[in-house]
């Protein structure tokens, strides 16, 4: 389990990786935490020429309060700077939330979370809350940058918008709704593997007490993070209680994923579990939204 | 007796070495001009070989040489047989073991078709992805119960069929049973167990010294002294020419004793031919491709009783799956065979066993080494009749335990020792009391769980026993020697691979010489300081090898005590050794240091006595006549989610008794990590391979060792019921923990369950995911 | 191809310039260039912990980066740890009292993922300690030990700092 050769760059400030991705093309991978791209490298199932290492670039690694209210993360932060951040906890606490489910600690003191969305995992937990939180990523090459709505950026099985020659520098998590209740659950087999099925709700109630906001999204269960979205239809506009939720929690279920069978899970059993982690965190998320306190 | 070192919880002497990163592990060696050797092993599980083509790969710059089975000449061929069957009357046996090179055919995915020796590992592997093997798949034969269908496709063509072993053994005639009982309970069950998974896989350095014409091989090995003997005979050496070291060892559990796995035969031949020192170190994928396994057996068993719950009979008919060869001939199923019969009085016994070859890695034993399968059965059947019967799980098992006045115990049919299979000592309900009151068992039953259901959770307790068989022959040896500086150099063929032999042993020699045990310096598993022995299995490290060196340690204090008897003159029974001295208790003034002993002993001029030896020093061997039989009861209590199916284990019990002690704290250790070796292979862990015998658990992420969040606190509870078959009293501890966790497991699961669904689980390992499915199926019965 | 890089790491508080191959990884740089063997390699894939060193203060997988990476970085191995056996840090002292290694081969990379663990937190409970150690994988002990182990590590650095 020796990884294959390849050129090695290790560029200063991001002009140079940029022209660096753009002389490389298809062969180069940038390398952030490494804690994806070197396994695939060491089983010999990814042989990229070119790395170009991003880790020497000092202004891709912060966290800073966005215009919105949001955060603007850049791609370079490490797992563990989001997750002991007093920021991130007070701005963003279903960020804060969802990262100690993230892989174990020396994973999360390398990884980085503009590379866990690049890798776009269909079981990572950041994608998913990328689209739960209709978060935007920052991709940029010598030609240019532009900001991609989460929605539109996975593509499909470990593949997403990013052309060739782009990387990601930013990512912007808008805030959650004033008020807002929101829940992350997953069902892993090992503390610290990647999930068989997880999901996020966030939900918020107008002043009638009707859901006037509500996304929920999956991972673990299609070829990329998806949102229930006949689900989120059957809520939206509705009292909540826990016949409303029940009902949508089947219909993601039944409707929205078709979710794959392996070795640790079978298609039927993701399926059930969607139920479950719908009900679960839709459930969290009301009392959330309510102004309970929850210990998930 | 009283003790000074033997009982105590003493810390162990390698652990500094350990801790601060200075022990020699094999990947550690480093020799100039070491050259690095990667395999191209099969991707296909069963196939003809068509052509190999290697020569782009000798092309890349780095490659020193490239092997495949014809480049091995006569030095081609099959192993041997390591271990024969046993003389059961009627037996079967086709031995077919496993080639150093794949030639003609393959016969598994990850067995080894050309071997690459190049620079660098890495360089080895660029090199594997460059040669180009054209094989002709063929259907793979995957499934025990197909394997024997008259038209599956033959794994060994010169056999008629994939039947590798046929044994029946018996014990009294269970059709009497059957027409006497009450009861009848048959089921089909399946138990699965996994792969050892060792932290450190395995490993070769082989290095041919031209000049002294020796050649040295570090060897991942739990055997050195048979490997060195097989080694020095294929390649046509002296014994005394090859030398073959275990060094520390990251973890064992019975796979890496094999004789021989194709790398311990390539490695040493082709550092003769390059005459360059090669290393191989095998990488994880390797090791769940090409470390045996341990894996499933189907079982159709039938438990005959009383209508009270007395057991009458016991009939089983199974199969076992060898895998592609069968070099370790039938040790892991005649264990399930003999270890069905348990802590129980069973007097009629009916046993079918068959082996069937695959397309899958080779079966040999892994910690427990088949006796999960057979306690897996025998628990479950108890299970199931106290059901039926409407009894308390542990009243029908205290109710056909062996009673203490019936050992030795004989349970009149062979083991895997070849010996009968007789019980030496045992004193089961003492045992099964402390646990059941440690975990609070009646209070749990009738007051913990009736409240905690009506809150709602799914929470259930389990109780189950087992015994094992430990501590077999053939034989192990020791040598005991005190030096000119009064230091005690042990030696003893024995491979250690994290046991704590450097402390366990260093206490028995410390108990006889009253030497400080830090004075005392152990060698075990290098063929030039000690030749004879076996090997580190079937937990008999203690047994077999620490009684040896109990008995060279007599020997040299009783040789001791002669001489200082002449030196002191003063009489042998008047004198102790202490603190590095003899002295004599009536005059406390009158000593002499042991050192000053070892000086006489071994003079440079005059004569030393016709018969004796020269120093203190003694060599004895210790072949017990039979193995000896530890025992125990664990128990456990856990809560399940009735959505996730997530099991979280609230307590842990587990009760053992394997005779004396010579350290505790070493024997809580075995115990607690076979116990989570149990917890992975009832919960997390298993090898899966697809219909075409395609490995599709081959890396951590997907092959689940149990981290410490699956793992809880395991609370301890020993008794001691010393063995009468040998001076300590010892019996094995190293496979104990990991044996009865599987059939605990189930029956703590179903109690829990029961509020939700009545189930019945009749296999082993289960997953969240297949108890979401038998919770379906149970419901739809309903 | 073969492009080699030179590069200067700081291991153990010595200083190191070598030449080395982009695809070299950090822990075979260690052990065979190195010689530093004490960290060991169960995996090569990021899940096992046994080659978990310091890299800058934080415990990383070694066998996941590059030698090339370290380049001007600091870096700690278990045999930076004591100065030699008779010598041990408490933690190791608190493994070595509480029976917390058998094998030994996973030992290396709990006692680097605990060091920075236990620093950080002086007094951690049950809970914390098996969630910080649950990235390192042991086959032998049962984890119990290690648990033991820590709480008493915790005592041992405690009483040395007061
Ligand atoms: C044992 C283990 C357990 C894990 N468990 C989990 C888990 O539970 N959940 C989870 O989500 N993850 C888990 N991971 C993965 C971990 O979180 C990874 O760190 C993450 O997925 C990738 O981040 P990275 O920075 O390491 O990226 P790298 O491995 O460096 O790169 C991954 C891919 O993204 C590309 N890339 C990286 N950065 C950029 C960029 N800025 N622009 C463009 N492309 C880029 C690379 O070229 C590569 O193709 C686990 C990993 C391990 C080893
Ligand atoms: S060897 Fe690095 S994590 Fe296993
Ligand atoms: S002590 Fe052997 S793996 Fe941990």
């Amino acid at each position: 389990m020796k990884p294959p050769p390849f050129d090695y760059y290790a560029p200063d400030t991001l002009d140079e990786a940029l022209a660096l991705m753009a002389q490389h093309g298809y062969g180069a991978k940038a390398l952030a935490g490494g804690q994806s791209l070197v396994p695939t490298m060491n089983f010999r199932l990814a042989a990229p020429s070119v790395l170009v290492d991003l880790n020497r670039i000092p202004d891709l690694s912060y966290i800073r309060l966005a215009p919105d209210g949001g955060l603007l993360i850049g791609a370079m932060t490490r797992h563990v700077q989001a997750e002991k951040n007093p920021k991130v906890a007070d701005k963003h606490p279903l960020l804060h939330a969802t990262m100690p489910n993230i892989g174990h600690p020396q994973i999360r003191n390398r990884g980085t979370l503009g590379g866990s969305i690049a890798h776009a995992d269909p079981a990572a937990e950041l994608p998913a809350l990328m689209r739960a939180v209709q978060g935007r990523i920052k991709a940029q090459s010598a030609r240019g940058s532009r900001w991609i709505p989460a929605d539109d950026f996975f593509q499909g099985f470990f593949t997403t918008a990013l052309a060739e020659d782009e990387l990601i520098t930013e990512l912007h998590l808008p805030p959650l709704p004033a008020g807002s209740g929101w829940a992350i659950e997953e069902v892993a087999r090992r503390h610290g593997d990647f999930a068989l099925v997880g999901a996020f709700a966030i939900l918020h109630l107008d002043g009638a007490g009707r859901c006037d906001h509500v996304r929920i999204s999956l991972f673990g269960v299609g070829d990329g993070p998806m949102l229930a979205t006949t689900a989120m239809g059957v809520l939206r506009g509705e009292k909540l209680d826990d016949e409303a939720i029940a009902t949508a929690a089947e219909a993601a279920a039944q409707k929205d994923v078709d979710p794959p069978s392996d070795v640790h899970a079978t298609a039927s059993f993701r399926r059930h579990l969607v139920n479950v982690l719908v009900q679960r965190t839709l459930t969290q998320a009301l009392a959330r939204a309510a102004g309970q306190e929850v210990t998930a | 007796m009283s003790t000074r070192y033997i009982g105590k919880r003493m810390k162990r002497n390698e652990d500094p070495r350990l801790l601060t990163g200075r022990a020699l592990f094999t990947d550690d060696v480093h020799l100039p001009g070491m050259l690095h050797v990667a395999f191209l092993r099969s991707d296909y599980a069963h196939g003809r070989i068509k052509g190999i083509d290697t020569s782009f790969a000798r092309e890349i710059p780095g490659v020193v040489a490239i092997y495949t089975a014809e480049d091995l000449g006569d030095y081609w061929r099959p192993g041997p047989l390591l271990v024969p069957p046993p003389p059961v009357e009627g037996r079967v046996f086709h031995a077919r073991t496993q080639v150093p090179l794949a030639r003609d055919k393959v016969r598994h995915v990850g067995e080894p078709i050309v071997m690459v020796v190049a620079e660098s590992r890495y360089i080895a592997e660029d090199a594997v992805e460059q040669i180009f093997v054209d094989i002709e798949p063929l259907p793979a034969v995957t499934d025990l119960e197909q394997a024997l269908a008259p038209d599956a496709p033959l794994i060994h063509e010169d056999l008629d069929s994939n039947l590798a072993a046929h044994i029946i053994q018996q014990k009294g005639d269970y059709a009497e049973a059957v027409e006497k009982a009450d009861v009848v309970i048959r089921r089909r069950f399946y138990y699965d167990h996994g792969v050892a998974a060792a932290m450190e896989n395995r490993g070769i350095v082989a290095w041919w010294d031209g000049k002294a014409e020796r050649l040295t091989m570090w060897d991942t090995t739990q055997a050195p002294v048979v490997i060195r003997n097989g080694i020095a005979a294929m390649l046509g050496l002296s014994e005394s020419q090859v030398r073959v070291i275990a060094p520390f060892i990251g973890g064992a559990f019975g796979p890496k004793i094999m004789m021989f796995y194709p790398e311990e035969v390539l490695l040493p031949w082709a550092a003769m031919q390059l005459n360059r020192p090669l290393k191989w170190i095998e990488d994880r994928r390797e090791n769940f491709m090409s470390t045996t396994h341990e894996r499933d057996q189907i079982h159709w068993a039938e438990i005959a009783l009383t209508k009270d719950g007395k057991i009458l009979g016991v009939k089983d008919e199974f199969i076992h799956d060898s895998g592609a060869y069968d070099p370790y001939g039938l040790t892991v199923p005649i264990n399930s065979q003999c270890t069905l019969l348990g802590s129980y009085d069973i007097p009629n016994y009916y046993s079918d066993m068959k082996v069937v070859f695959t397309n899958k890695m080779i079966v040999t034993p892994y910690r427990g080494a088949g006796r999960q399968h057979g306690v897996f059965v025998m628990e479950r059947l108890l299970d199931l009749a106290a059901r039926e019967l409407g009894m308390d799980v542990t009243e029908i098992r205290r109710k056909n335990y062996i009673p203490p006045d019936k050992f030795p115990y004989n349970n009149e049919i062979i083991y895997q020792d070849f010996a009968p299979l007789v019980y030496d000592s045992g004193n089961y309900e003492p045992l099964l009391d402390k646990v059941l009151a440690l975990i609070e068992y009646e209070k749990f039953i009738k007051e913990e769980q009736p409240k905690l259901r009506a809150e709602g959770r799914y929470v259930g307790i389990g109780v189950v026993s087992y015994v094992e068989g430990t501590g077999i022959g053939p034989y192990e040896g020791a040598r005991v020697q005190v030096e000119t500086t009064g230091k005690v150099n042990v030696a003893t063929g024995v491979g250690t691979q994290g046991q704590g032999h450097f402390t366990s042993f260093v206490q028995v020699v410390a108990e006889h010489l009253g030497v400080d045990p830090k004075d005392i310096y152990l060698v075990t598993g290098d063929t030039d300081i000690f030749h004879w022995g076996t090997g580190t299995f079937a937990s008999r490290g203690m047994v077999v090898a620490g009684n040896a060196i109990n008995s060279a340690a007599e020997r040299v204090k009783r040789k001791i005590l002669q001489m200082a008897s002449q030196e002191l003159e003063a009489p042998v029974e008047d004198l102790v050794l202490e603190g590095g001295f003899v002295r004599d208790q009536r005059h406390p003034e009158s000593f002499v240091a042991l050192k000053d002993l070892a000086v006489k002993a071994n003079p440079l001029r005059g004569a030393v006595k016709a018969d004796a030896e020269p120093g203190l020093e003694s060599t004895a061997y210790f072949g017990p006549e039979r193995g000896a039989t530890a025992f125990g009861t664990h128990a456990m209590i856990v809560e399940v989610d009735p959505e996730t199916f997530d099991v979280k284990i609230l307590r842990y019990v587990a009760g053992h008794d394997c005779g004396v002690m010579v350290n505790p704290l070493i024997v809580d250790g075995q115990v607690r990590g076979g116990v989570a070796q149990g917890i992975g292979n009832a919960f997390y862990e298993k090898i899966v391979y697809d219909d075409q015998g395609q490995l599709l658990t081959a890396s951590f992420m997907d092959y689940l060792v149990p981290t410490s969040m699956e793992v809880p606190h395991i609370e301890l509870v020993h008794t001691e019921t010393p063995s009468p078959l040998n001076p300590l009293g010892v019996k094995g501890v190293g496979e104990a923990g990991a044996i009865p966790v599987a059939p605990l497991f189930v029956q703590a699961v179903e109690n829990a369950l029961a509020p939700l669904a009545e189930l019945e689980i009749t296999e082993a390992p289960i997953s969240p995911n297949r108890l979401f499915e038998l919770v379906q199926e149970a419901r739809q019965k309903v | 191809m073969s492009q080699r890089i030179p590069i200067t790491v700081r291991v153990n508080g010595v200083t190191y310039q070598r030449e080395v191959e982009p695809r070299l990884l950090l822990s075979d740089f260690i052990r065979h260039d190195l010689g530093l063997t004490g960290t060991h390699v169960g995996c090569e894939h990021g899940v096992c912990g046994a080659c978990t060193i310091l890299f800058d203060g934080q415990p990383v997988r070694s066998c996941l980066l590059f030698a090339v990476q370290a380049d001007g970085h600091n870096i700690l191995t278990i045999e930076g740890l004591a100065p030699d056996p008779d010598h041990l840090h408490p933690i190791q002292e608190a493994f070595h009292d509480a029976h917390a290694l058998q094998c030994g081969f996973c030992t290396p990379g709990f006692v680097m993922t605990l060091k920075p663990f236990l620093e950080e937190n002086p007094d951690p409970s049950d809970e914390e300690i098996r969630e910080a150690i649950s990235g390192n994988l042991c086959r032998c002990t049962g984890y119990d030990h290690i648990v033991d182990a820590v709480h008493l590590a915790a005592d041992k650095m405690k009483e040395a700092s007061s």
